[in-house]
């Protein structure tokens, strides 16, 4: 929103890292910089920037969720099953039931905390567990590697195609134009109507919202609900890169994700963050790993680096907010 | 015309009645105070008012319409809005969004069209004359402007009675006569207000008429002309609290703290002043004068850059609140909320929990029964007004938490006690316990530093009156010679000025 100067100011500080950050690497190696390493970097990060919109809703309003990764792992196990059950399966029927089924344990988690009151990350952890225990159970952890070739086709087509000297092809896929689209529609969702304004007035402060006649059951259920939907997607994106399901591959990268949209603003006491912010974020984070991989740098350093880059961001923010409660406080000395 | 008319309003909360036929009128255009001690069924008549609670009893009217079915939405569609000690805005939203939330919500749009209501908004804050920025957030606003945002919020609902819960407890008096011109001028426009405060002078200032409740009953509705203080406060209690200047002036000898030249950027500057043994020193000006800031530098919260200061003339270094504890200087803060309980935790724990080395037992264990018996003498010595220990801080009222705020810090048996506004926002009962308290502890050798804006009751209760303005020390003059009027004019002015 207008006035908002600390997230704006994140955002452009976000948006120089990144730019310092790739032209840096691009000097040591070359091949950063290039089209086919863009559109490859940000097809590998297609499923974090799905989750991130999710996420980002979430703690907007005030509330927290660490069960997506299940979710989605889960949603991605039943839809492959399904698939392979049916034999005229398409793409288009795996994303409607994948969100479908999403939105329902999503539902699930915004029902708990919403009506029982519950703290929303216990509520998630919990969630996390069962969801991802019972897929356990029932599977017993089997892999699937034969997985219908619509899969494969999804996450292969390009919006714009190029030919490479080699021969090869690269350009924008169809899975990253679908996350840049849903984080268009969610810009203007949060912006410009009703819910959306709804999901920061609640964030900001719960006792006004329900003073002022904001339906906070309408808004919980909501957010819950969407990044259930965004995590059942993200689970057909995933398996559709990776091809194949491994029930353990997505469970784990949910912290990854959540600190994206932390380093892009999100306030994690609600009401505060931005698209803009948490794409950055997911930006920032993904060319810090690739980069580090281009340097030949041991890919345990990432964590390291990833780390430190949160915590300094927090920090940063942290010190801006106190500065400008300390100037509030100032008293206006008499001159003698 | 009267524009809220309650008749024989009756509540009861599981045997308690609340309210006993309770008459109540706001006419069209009049301020109404509405005073009486906490518990008193003023925050039940509100929310009767604004459709939160359904009376059990009697009829209830709001702009000419009888209320079959109240609740918040209809209460706001009739046009009342309340406008709670908290304001319940939006702090991460802009001022423009906050005031248009109301219609925004109302309209039967899926989008927030917020450039519909910007004219409406930007009309109301030029009537309002408040010369602020809509497209700031509101939590970067001081809190003198928030609270208009949140007035203008209410008149974009197209409210007509705005009641005002405790709109002076955080403005200065600057800011105070400037929210009264302005429901003034609101007023002659034709909206009503209720206007709840603890402080009667300002009620009487502001209020056309007013109504006093005590124990779930209106004891009077009056002209506000006709009443002064001491009446309002005999309706209150049942018996008048008459807050008399101090006569009998001790001070002792000894030197327990002094302060020299003492400074902290942005806060204060050259400070100096002694605390003797046996003494109450006021301390007073006006927000924004440092004298918050000087005590918060003198209990460590955050100390000051230059400066001495001295425990019986020695000099110590006081780098954090551990060391103003091991000198023996102890601090009720002004706003016991957040600074000075644990809400959700016992009375009990409450009382000794900055004293919990004076109950180890055998094997160094905490003994119950000392605590006990501690917590059992403070409650009887305080008056604190409960059935059981073991109830959370949050079940009493403000009064009785304060008290148990004093009582912790009593326990530690401080050489210097600094309170911070002890008496802002509790009842007129438990200000006499507060009153007493601090007397017979300054007679036993105790120096007690009070911090107030309220005038009369430095005037009763201390032995000097310290004054500052613009971070700097102006008065200083023994009670005995201080009037109310010439100390309200100093804390007004400049040192020299």
């Amino acid at each position: 929103m207008a006035g908002n100067s600390i997230l704006k100011h994140r955002e452009a500080v976000l948006a120089a890292l990144v730019v310092v950050l790739a032209l840096g690497t691009s000097l040591i190696n070359p091949n950063f910089l290039t089209l086919e390493n863009i559109t490859d970097l940000l097809k590998a990060n297609t499923v974090s920037g799905i989750f991130s919109l999710g996420v980002l809703m979430v703690i907007v309003s005030g509330g927290f969720d660490v069960s997506f990764t299940a979710i989605a792992q889960v949603t991605q196990y039943a839809i492959v099953l399904l698939m392979l059950e049916r034999t005229e399966g398409n793409i288009y029927l795996a994303i409607l039931a994948a969100v479908f089924f999403g939105i329902v344990l999503g539902l699930i988690n915004g029902a708990i905390i919403h009506y029982y009151n519950m703290p929303a990350i216990i509520v998630t952890i919990a969630t996390q567990s069962l969801y991802y225990g019972i897929m356990y159970v029932v599977t017993r952890g089997r892999q699937i590697n034969d997985i219908p070739s619509f899969f494969w086709s999804f996450s292969n087509a390009k919006v714009v195609e190029f030919t490479s000297p080699a021969g090869g092809t690269y350009g924008l896929s169809l899975i990253t134009a679908l996350w840049f689209i849903l984080a268009v529609i969610l810009y203007v969702f949060l912006r410009h109507s009703k819910l959306g304004r709804s999901i920061y007035a609640v964030g900001g402060s719960r006792i006004s919202a329900e003073r002022i006649g904001f339906n906070l059951a309408h808004t919980t259920l909501f957010v819950y609900a969407a990044m259930g939907a965004l995590a059942g997607l993200a689970g057909v994106v995933h398996v559709s890169i990776v091809q194949s399901v491994i029930p353990s591959s997505i469970v784990g990268s949910e912290l990854q994700v959540i600190a994206a949209v932390v380093l892009g603003g999100a306030s994690v006491t609600g009401g505060k963050g931005t698209v803009l912010g948490a794409f950055l974020g997911v930006l920032l984070l993904a060319i810090l790993s690739n980069s580090l991989t281009l340097l030949r740098i041991s890919s345990y350093y990432s964590n390291v680096f990833t780390g430190l880059i949160i915590l300094i961001s927090v920090t940063a923010n942290a010190i801006q907010v106190q500065r400008q409660r300390r100037q509030r406080v100032r008293v206006q000395i008499d001159k003698a | 015309m009267n524009f809220i008319n309650a008749k024989n309003i009756s509540k009861d909360f599981g045997g308690v009645h609340a309210l006993k036929g309770v008459y109540f009128t706001v006419r069209q255009g009049e301020i109404m105070g509405l005073v009486g001690q906490n518990g008193c069924g003023k925050s039940t008549l509100i929310k009767t008012l604004a459709g939160v609670w359904r009376p059990d009893g009697g009829t209830l009217e709001i702009a000419g319409q009888k209320v079959e079915n109240p609740s918040p939405f209809i209460a706001i569609k009739l046009g009342v809005s309340v406008i709670y000690q908290d304001l319940s805005l939006f702090p991460n939203l802009s001022v423009l969004e906050n005031i248009c939330l109301g219609p925004i919500i109302g309209d039967n749009s899926l989008l927030s069209r917020i450039s519909l209501y910007r004219g409406k908004a930007m009309e109301i804050l030029a009537r309002l004359g408040i010369d602020i920025n809509p497209d700031d957030l509101v939590e970067d606003l001081p809190i003198a402007k928030q609270q208009l945002v949140a007035i203008a919020r209410a008149l974009a609902n197209d409210s007509r009675l705005l009641i005002l819960d405790e709109p002076t407890t955080a403005l200065t008096r600057r800011e105070i006569i400037q929210l009264f011109s302005l429901l003034s001028n609101l007023k002659k426009g034709g909206i009503s207000f209720v206007f709840i405060s603890h402080k009667l002078g300002e009620i009487l200032e502001i209020c056309d008429r007013v109504t006093v409740m005590r124990d779930g009953s209106i004891i009077g509705t009056e002209e506000a002309a006709s009443l002064n203080i001491s009446q309002i406060e005999g309706m209150m209690l049942g018996h008048a609290l008459a807050l008399q200047k101090k006569t009998a002036f001790r001070s002792g000898k000894e030197v327990v703290l002094s302060v020299e030249h003492l400074s902290k950027k942005n806060h204060f500057l050259d400070v100096s002043f002694a605390l003797h043994a046996g003494e109450v020193l006021g301390l007073s000006g006006l927000l924004g004068s440092g004298r918050t800031e000087l005590a918060s530098a003198i209990f460590g919260i955050s100390p000051a850059d230059s400066g001495k200061i001295l425990i019986r003339g020695k000099e110590v270094r006081i780098a954090s609140v551990g060391n103003a504890i091991h000198y023996g200087i102890a601090y009720v803060p002004e706003d016991r909320l957040t600074q000075g309980l644990v809400m959700p935790h016992s009375i009990s724990n409450n009382i000794v929990i900055a004293t919990l080395e004076q109950y180890l037992g055998r094997l160094a264990l905490l003994s119950f029964q000392k605590i006990g018996l501690t917590v059992k003498n403070w409650i009887s010595k305080l008056d604190i007004k409960t059935d059981d220990a073991r109830k959370a801080a949050s079940t009493l009222s403000g009064g009785n938490q304060q008290k148990i705020v004093i009582a912790k810090w009593l326990a530690m048996n401080p050489a210097v006690l600094i309170m911070d506004g002890p008496t802002v926002g509790i009842d007129v009962g438990a200000k006499r316990a507060i009153y007493d308290t601090i007397q017979t502890n300054a007679a036993q050798g105790m120096a007690v530093i009070v911090i107030s804006d309220d005038i009369p009751e430095l005037l009763a209760n201390c032995d000097r009156i310290l004054i500052m303005h613009g971070g700097r020390l102006t008065v200083e003059m023994p009670t005995s010679e201080a009037d109310e009027e010439s100390l309200q004019r100093s804390m007004e002015i400049r040192s020299g000025a």
